[in-house]
């Protein structure tokens, strides 16, 4: 894109590169249930990052050593498609790939009700078809709508999104420009039904002052998505009389 | 005059909600739904009917099984469930198993499909299987059609009033397993076919008004399609 022509992330009149407002998300584009053979799937769409979420499971575990003996066994794989990004991405699973598994897990796990699931497994797929920043709060939004899909037992719906401060200016769900331009870079999720923050992570540097309008700014946009997971579920079921 | 509405997890639901653990949990007072569903609110209570979920064994219930694998004095038996069930030789024989002169795989083979009883299950071990009882054993004739777990009370209908008409329409025997696996006899191909349509329409609507007297008519419209009766 014009990477190299722009030299302002955020213009005169306090609007980003792509014309939002600071507190301004990406559209946003739910779809629930498009895969057949999963229990349960979702897709969801930030602006131009496309994340595909699937579920199976509670099942009997492919391998016994996976089990755990008081609870179900969430196994989360997070992975980029070779197409999702500019250069292509080598499908074999990156370091960044393992450890955004495990923070999309830890994410989920407060909220699935996984102990009424003993010695069994939920297998949850996020597959990254492209991206532009944001990716792993969009995986854990499809994520949670696909296990809702599935009907796996949660406390509540989880959804997530990164702030972000781009030339001193704290901005909502930041795309990939203002990513790699930015100054910091703060996922959040959570699920606001229970008032509990699964996930919180910062990269860069923010005050503490700062740092608490950028957590008030996630959460007001959190519930929004939540918001927008839960049309999404309903729309599933609306029967045309 | 009752109200039906869709609930997704996180969503409060009323007091007076009948459903219990996992689908319904109660945190200080406040009872919110856990799994995407069904809220049918009357005057004086509300239901919650999960629309999305696995079948957990409990003891008590009747499944229909398929063999699965066989141990040494034992079957394996998928009961379309996170667990796999065991359904042990003595309790299908009725008598005590002799490995010099008994072939299990002779008496249920694998892809056989049995009718039991789930005699004990607590999630620590896998589901104990029994067929000692009237109507239970390996099932010789009809049709098997798997469904989702969590149709089943629709399919059956308040008061069963759903499969007594499905039975009636159709003239097939029907028997819908809490599994998600129903065994169908019919008197023909035809009115087969119509039955397993009906079944299919159910599971995709279960939420929709007045849905048995839509299938019913969804029923006698394909049985003149097809110039078919039952009798």
């Amino acid at each position: 894109m014009a990477k190299a022509t722009l030299e302002k992330l955020i213009s005169e009149d306090g609007r980003r590169h792509d014309g939002r407002l600071p507190d301004e998300l990406r559209p946003i584009r739910m779809e629930v249930g498009i895969l057949h053979n999963a229990d349960g799937s979702a897709l969801v769409e930030y602006g131009k990052t496309k994340v595909l979420a699937a579920v199976y499971g509670p099942r009997e575990p492919p391998q016994k050593y996976m089990v755990l003996p008081d609870r179900a066994a969430l196994r989360v794989r997070y992975h980029m498609a070779p197409f999702s990004t500019e250069e292509r991405k080598s499908p074999a699973p990156s370091r960044r790939e393992v450890e955004l598994s495990k923070v999309i897990r830890e994410s989920l796990e407060p909220v699935v009700l996984s102990e009424y699931y003993p010695r069994t497994v939920i297998d949850v797929f996020v597959e990254v078809l492209q991206a532009d920043g944001g990716t792993r709060t969009a995986g854990v939004t499809a994520a949670s709508l696909a296990l809702a899909d599935a009907g796996v037992p949660m406390k509540a719906l989880v959804a997530g999104v990164a702030v972000g401060k781009v030339e001193g200016i704290l901005v909502v769900d930041i795309d990939e420009l203002e990513d790699s331009m930015g100054e910091a870079d703060m996922p959040v999720a959570a699920a606001p039904d229970i008032g509990l923050i699964t996930l919180l992570q910062l990269n860069g540097v923010l005050t503490m002052e700062e740092f608490d309008k950028a957590l008030e700014l996630a959460l007001k946009a959190i519930e929004y998505i939540v918001e927008k997971e839960k049309e999404a579920l309903r729309a599933k079921y609306s029967v045309e009389e | 005059m009752s109200a039906r509405k869709i609930v997704v997890p996180g969503e409060v639901l009323g007091e007076h909600v009948e459903g219990k653990y996992p689908y319904i949990l109660e945190d200080e007072g406040v009872k919110r739904a856990t799994v995407i569903g069904a809220l049918d609110e009357r005057e004086d209570k509300a239901t919650f009917s999960p629309l999305e979920g696995v079948y957990i064994p409990k003891p008590g219930d009747v499944v229909i099984g398929i063999i699965s694998g066989i141990g040494v004095t034992n079957w394996f038996v998928d009961i379309n469930s996170p667990y796999t069930a065991v359904l042990n030789v003595q309790d299908f024989l009725g008598r005590p198993y002799n490995p010099a002169t008994d072939d299990l795989s002779r008496i249920l083979a694998i892809g056989d499909y049995i009718k039991a009883k789930i005699a004990a299950f607590d999630r620590s071990r896998s589901p104990l299987l029994t067929v000692q009882e009237e109507g239970l054993g390996r099932i010789v004739e009809g049709k098997v059609i798997e469904v989702k777990p969590t149709r089943i009370p629709r399919i059956i209908g308040r008061k069963r009033s759903m499969i007594s008409m499905l039975a009636e329409e159709t003239g097939c025997e029907i028997f819908a397993a809490v599994n998600g696996r129903i065994h169908i006899k019919c008197p023909n191909e035809d009115l087969e076919a119509i039955l397993v349509m009906a079944i299919r329409t159910i599971e995709r609507e279960p939420h929709r008004y007045g849905l048995t007297e839509h299938i019913r008519k969804l029923i006698q419209q394909e049985k003149l399609v097809r110039g078919v009766e039952v009798g």
